[in-house]
């Protein structure tokens, strides 16, 4: 892929964990682009929702026309990787819990379904797909997956069964923080799902 | 397929202080003394409230002694919002410090707009599993404050005036401090460290990375939306607004510029659109003409 050009992967920078997800995107070779404005959208290969408040980002994604866009970009395919909030705001189902959504995951997520910070935690997870160790996972104030729905495959689950991280086509989750950690092996899953649909 | 696994997990390490703190960036966390302004707060787009008993502009006004909230206040308001709640202890008052840990607030701020509780030392923050944000004026408190387990730090500005002045000299001096030490030979950094009475190896670290160790945070003072741009664009990582928003003619629209400027902080059309029309913000203080002991900035150090 590189050969070619870099992936041009966007991050969405309402607000949150921006630039820890664009020094991993460089890292592996991309070209991070910051997302705050509908024109951004364009000549993506792919964009990253990170973690952050997600009805702060909601809110501000419906005041600048983004949640319209983006969502039509997705559901033509675009692929998108969601952390924490990021999940929250790709889910098709929050409960009881009333804010702007893309709706595009076939997912019933709950929202800080473990606590206020004192129950967030760490810990390593075998995450399916990935080569090697265990991976080290953060969950800050962390939504859980309540429900998959069909063609939605869990790539991580907690002792309990909790799922944590899911794929479901082109749209990957994950309930914790790779950004935050350096290991960048989800990031490159998430590439080389953008690179297989440019490719396509 | 994914599988189970039986690892335990880990609670209250440096990683989820700062990581909490990290997702809070670009964001705005507004004071609010009551459960209906937590709900404004939030619906307007905050990342966090900070519930306290009486903004620092009142506190300012009627003076006494000001203590930890109400620890029913801050049920309540814990109740009312599902975004992160924040809330004050006195500096070096770690007994406030640890109700408000079993209350399962999200984050404390050790604040100077409290009255202090021990003029000499703060609290020993790495004793908690909860995290901390305190105030400083400069590069040598911002290391002081990290060093004793603070995970966030913000100016300390000059809370209660709706005057940007002190925010803006307290976070130039602290950028022009690490770009200073960025630039040091290896040889310098310990009497670097010395003369800011900071932490070695603190020092070391900035040195490195050209970056405080945790995010950085504008408060004390901010008003306007236009100030929560100045002090996104002079380094702040997101903003406090204390008293600007409840003490203005107008919160929630005031809520919801302040957040719209700060996310669009480097697009002047954007803040100038968000400023429109916006009516009366708070009055503030010129700050040259309080008496010393009122500066709330020169507690603690």
């Amino acid at each position: 892929m590189s050969e070619v050009r870099p992936l041009r992967i966007g991050v969405l920078a309402l607000q949150g964990g921006v630039v820890e997800h664009i020094a991993m995107l460089r890292q592996l070779g991309a070209e991070p682009v910051e997302v705050r404005l509908p024109e951004h959208l364009e000549g993506l290969d792919g964009i990253i929702l990170p973690g952050g408040e997600s009805t702060t980002i909601g809110k501000l994604m419906v005041e600048f026309g983004l949640l319209d866009p983006l969502r039509s970009r997705l559901q033509a395919g675009m692929p998108a990787y969601g952390t924490c909030a990021g999940m929250i705001l790709l889910a098709n189902d929050l409960g009881a819990s009333k804010q702007p959504e893309l709706g595009v995951m076939d997912i019933r997520v709950r929202r800080n379904a473990f606590g206020s910070q004192l129950d967030s935690f760490e810990q390593d997870l075998e995450v399916a797909g990935l080569d090697g160790p265990m991976f080290h996972a953060v969950f800050i104030r962390a939504p859980i997956i309540e429900r998959l729905g069909g063609g939605v495959e869990p790539l991580a689950l907690l002792e309990n069964g909790t799922p944590v991280a899911a794929r479901q086509g082109r749209l990957l989750v994950s309930a914790f923080h790779p950004e935050l950690g350096d290991d960048p092996r989800i990031h490159q899953l998430f590439l080389e799902m953008c690179a297989a649909t440019v490719a396509a | 397929m994914a599988t189970a696994n039986g690892h335990v997990a880990e609670k209250g390490t440096w990683g989820l202080k700062t990581g909490l703190a990290r997702m809070l960036k670009g964001g705005v966390i507004m004071d609010v003394v009551t459960a209906d302004q937590a709900k404004v707060a939030e619906q307007a787009g905050a990342v966090a409230v900070m519930a306290l008993e009486r903004v620092p502009a009142d506190i300012r006004a009627q003076g006494g002694v000001a203590r930890m909230s109400d620890p029913e206040l801050i049920i309540k308001i814990k109740e009312s919002v599902t975004i992160p709640v924040m809330a004050k202890a006195r500096i070096g008052h770690f007994v406030e410090a640890q109700l408000l840990q079993v209350l399962g607030v999200d984050y404390i701020d050790e604040s100077e707009v409290l009255t202090p509780a021990d003029e000499e030392h703060h609290i020993d923050k790495h004793a908690f599993s909860i995290p901390f944000v305190c105030g400083a004026r400069d590069l040598g408190e911002a290391l002081r404050r990290i060093g004793e387990g603070a995970a966030m730090i913000r100016t300390k500005g000059e809370a209660g005036t709706g005057n940007i002045v002190e925010a803006v000299r307290h976070m130039r001096a602290m950028m022009n401090a690490i770009r200073q030490l960025k630039g040091l030979q290896p040889e310098q950094l310990m009497a670097f460290a010395r003369d800011l009475g900071a932490p070695y190896e603190l020092v070391r670290q900035v040195h490195e990375t050209g970056n405080l160790p945790v995010v950085n945070f504008a408060a004390g003072g901010v008003a306007t939306p236009a100030d929560a741009a100045l002090m996104m664009q002079l380094g702040a990582e997101g903003v406090f607004v204390g008293s600007g928003i409840f003490k203005s003619s107008d919160p929630a629209r005031f809520a919801r510029a302040i957040v719209q400027a700060t996310t669009h902080y480097q697009d002047p059309a954007r803040v100038a659109e968000a400023s429109r029309g916006l009516g009366e913000p708070m009055r503030g203080l010129e700050i040259s003409t309080l008496p010393h002991a009122e500066l709330l900035a020169a507690r603690g150090n």
